[in-house]
């Protein structure tokens, strides 16, 4: 029996993972098949119809990190908030509470395993899509990809946590990812890329931080973006830190977890 | 030495309601200590509180001198909570729930003191089946495996036994016992007045959110002398109707304060010509006792919670 001061978390952050990995078909192979369509689809339909940035990039092309990144974040915001939920409603959240966790511990353990589980989501759709246009292997911004799917799924699973902890049933959680998550991820350019929109919903498209994510993914991939890196890094960086620094104060005050 | 467990003027309220007002009290390192209550007494909440799982509106408690909101690490290191509620986690099977609760607490290569707690409670061949295909049974002794795996020197069992069978009512307060007489402070809550007799030394008793009274068994037992007469007959003699305690299953009970009281009893019952069916003297226990502190209309709450 070795006693490890302040490593609780690693337990919980190991036990996320394997709640996600024990039914991976579900939560890996799943979320893969559907990015998967969405390419045979969209690509099937659009290729010859879109041009984005100026017709320099393929529509097919253009579309898989779009895909690539909707696929980390949804699945990233599914992971802890579904494993919030599910230990709220049956009950076992208590195993979670009794043990000295403090608010970081709980907050590193949920966020990085939503972390991985969008990560390794996002790779697995990278790898099936990527067989449709292997020039993208050679993507010219490896580390600004990196940086966004980092950021972009630690955002992600930071609301998740949220979401999870302030829902008490599974069908509010269900309305904050079905009006809220959805709609935030289609409408942030995955399918197109701003520009082609009339103005109002440009201006508008840029008030959805999800949008920076995406753009900012992108331009790993191509060198091209809506809105220049640097400042999309800077928003989505500003956006984690703000949703961190609420998840860590809902944590710390126990709100609807200690009453 | 700090007390085991120690609540300052604890106060909480819910709503409208105060669950619990002021409640003071001091758990002895060693002790077997009961808390006792009608349902909604505040037995649940203050065991809450102890845990982390509630916060007091007022007042401050204190697992092994520390604070449990302050110092709350150091506090919950030191206290072991088995829950009221039938929970687990459908993932994992027994051993991975053990051991993933050891890694909570910081612990790793906990796996013979593990196989010492699967063997203690009987689950050694179950070790890897999944929670979800265990008993209801199977499932509380594995909540009893969790709160112990970091040998918590404080263990707290909130109605252990509450829809458990006999068999496993008895091995379950073995262990505790044996956990008891190893050092560890253990608080029991119970709604089995017979169980807290049985196991525990000392007892409080909880009512509305008060401490209405605290004392060693022996004495609870003995500031309430007295014996029942439970009487089967037609009916009891008018002089004797006033102390007739209650009415159960065509029985009478009747409170006598000295064995003396009998006779003048059976003189009565002779004199008015009643047929004595059966007749049978009981001693005090400690569900009398409860009854009394708590206020006879609570006889109907007690008896639909056991």
């Amino acid at each position: 029996m070795t006693r490890v001061m302040g490593a609780g978390w690693l337990t919980l952050f190991y036990k996320e993972l394997l709640r996600f990995w024990k039914v991976a078909f579900q939560t890996i192979a799943a979320p893969v098949l559907t990015a998967l369509l969405y390419l045979l689809i969209f690509s099937h339909v659009l290729e010859d119809r879109v041009t984005v940035f100026g017709g320099q990039v393929r529509y097919t092309a253009f579309l898989i990190p779009g895909l690539v990144m909707m696929s980390v974040l949804q699945n990233a915001f599914a992971n802890s908030s579904s494993s919030l939920i599910q230990s709220k409603i049956t009950g076992n959240l208590i195993f979670m509470l009794l043990p000295p966790l403090s608010p970081l511990d709980l907050y590193a353990a949920y966020v990085l395993g939503a972390m991985v589980r969008g990560l390794v989501v996002g790779a697995g759709v990278f790898a099936v899509t990527v067989m449709f246009v292997p020039s993208l292997l050679a993507l010219p911004h490896p580390f600004w990809a990196l940086a966004f799917a980092f950021l972009g799924s630690g955002i992600l699973g930071t609301l998740g946590l949220i979401a999870g902890i302030w829902a008490d049933k599974f069908d509010q959680l269900a309305g904050f990812q079905n009006f809220i998550i959805v709609p935030l991820t289609f409408l942030s350019g995955v399918f197109y890329s701003i520009h082609s929109l009339p103005p109002f919903w440009q201006a508008l498209s840029h008030w959805n931080p999800f949008f920076y994510m995406i753009d900012g993914f992108r331009f790993g991939f191509f060198g091209q973006s809506d809105v220049p890196p640097a400042a999309s890094l800077a928003l989505v960086a500003g956006c984690a830190a703000a949703l961190s620094a609420l998840a860590l104060a809902l944590l710390a005050r126990g709100w609807k977890l200690r009453y | 030495m700090p007390p085991a467990v120690e609540f300052v003027e604890v106060s909480r309220r819910f709503g409208s309601v105060q669950a619990l007002s002021g409640v003071s009290l001091t758990v002895d390192e060693g002790e077997f200590f009961g808390l006792l209550g009608p349902n909604g007494a505040g037995k649940t909440t203050l065991i809450s509180i102890a845990a982390g799982l509630t916060r007091a509106d007022a007042g401050t408690a204190r697992i092994k001198g520390h604070d449990v909101v302050r110092d709350y690490r150091a506090a919950r290191r030191a206290l072991g909570v088995v829950p009221q509620e039938l929970v687990f986690d459908p993932f994992f099977s027994v051993r991975e729930t053990l051991r993933i609760q050891s890694g909570y607490f910081g612990i790793r290569d906990n796996d013979a003191w593990i196989d010492e707690i699967l063997h203690h409670l009987d689950l050694a061949g179950k070790a890897d089946a999944n929670m979800r295909s265990l008993s209801g049974g199977m499932k509380r002794r594995v909540l009893v495996g969790q709160a112990l795996v970091h040998k918590p020197p404080v263990i707290v069992l909130d109605e252990p036994t509450a829809g458990v069978d006999v068999e496993l009512r008895q091995s379950l307060w073995a262990f505790v016992r044996k956990l008891n007489q190893d050092g560890h402070t253990i608080i029991l809550t119970t709604h089995y007045l017979e169980e807290a007799e049985a196991l525990c030394g000392r007892i409080a008793m909880l009512k509305a959110g008060r401490v209405v009274a605290l004392d060693t068994k022996q004495n609870l037992l003995s500031r309430y002398p007295g014996i029942t007469v439970r009487l089967v007959a037609d009916r009891v003699p008018a002089a004797w109707r006033s102390r007739v305690l209650r009415d159960e299953g065509g029985a009478h009970f009747v409170g006598l304060e000295r064995y003396e009281d009998l006779e003048a009893l059976l003189a009565a019952l002779r004199d008015e010509g009643v047929t004595i069916r059966e007749l049978a003297l009981l001693e005090a226990d400690l569900e009398d006792v409860f009854l009394k502190i708590m206020g006879g209309d609570l006889r109907q709450t007690t008896a639909e919670a056991a």
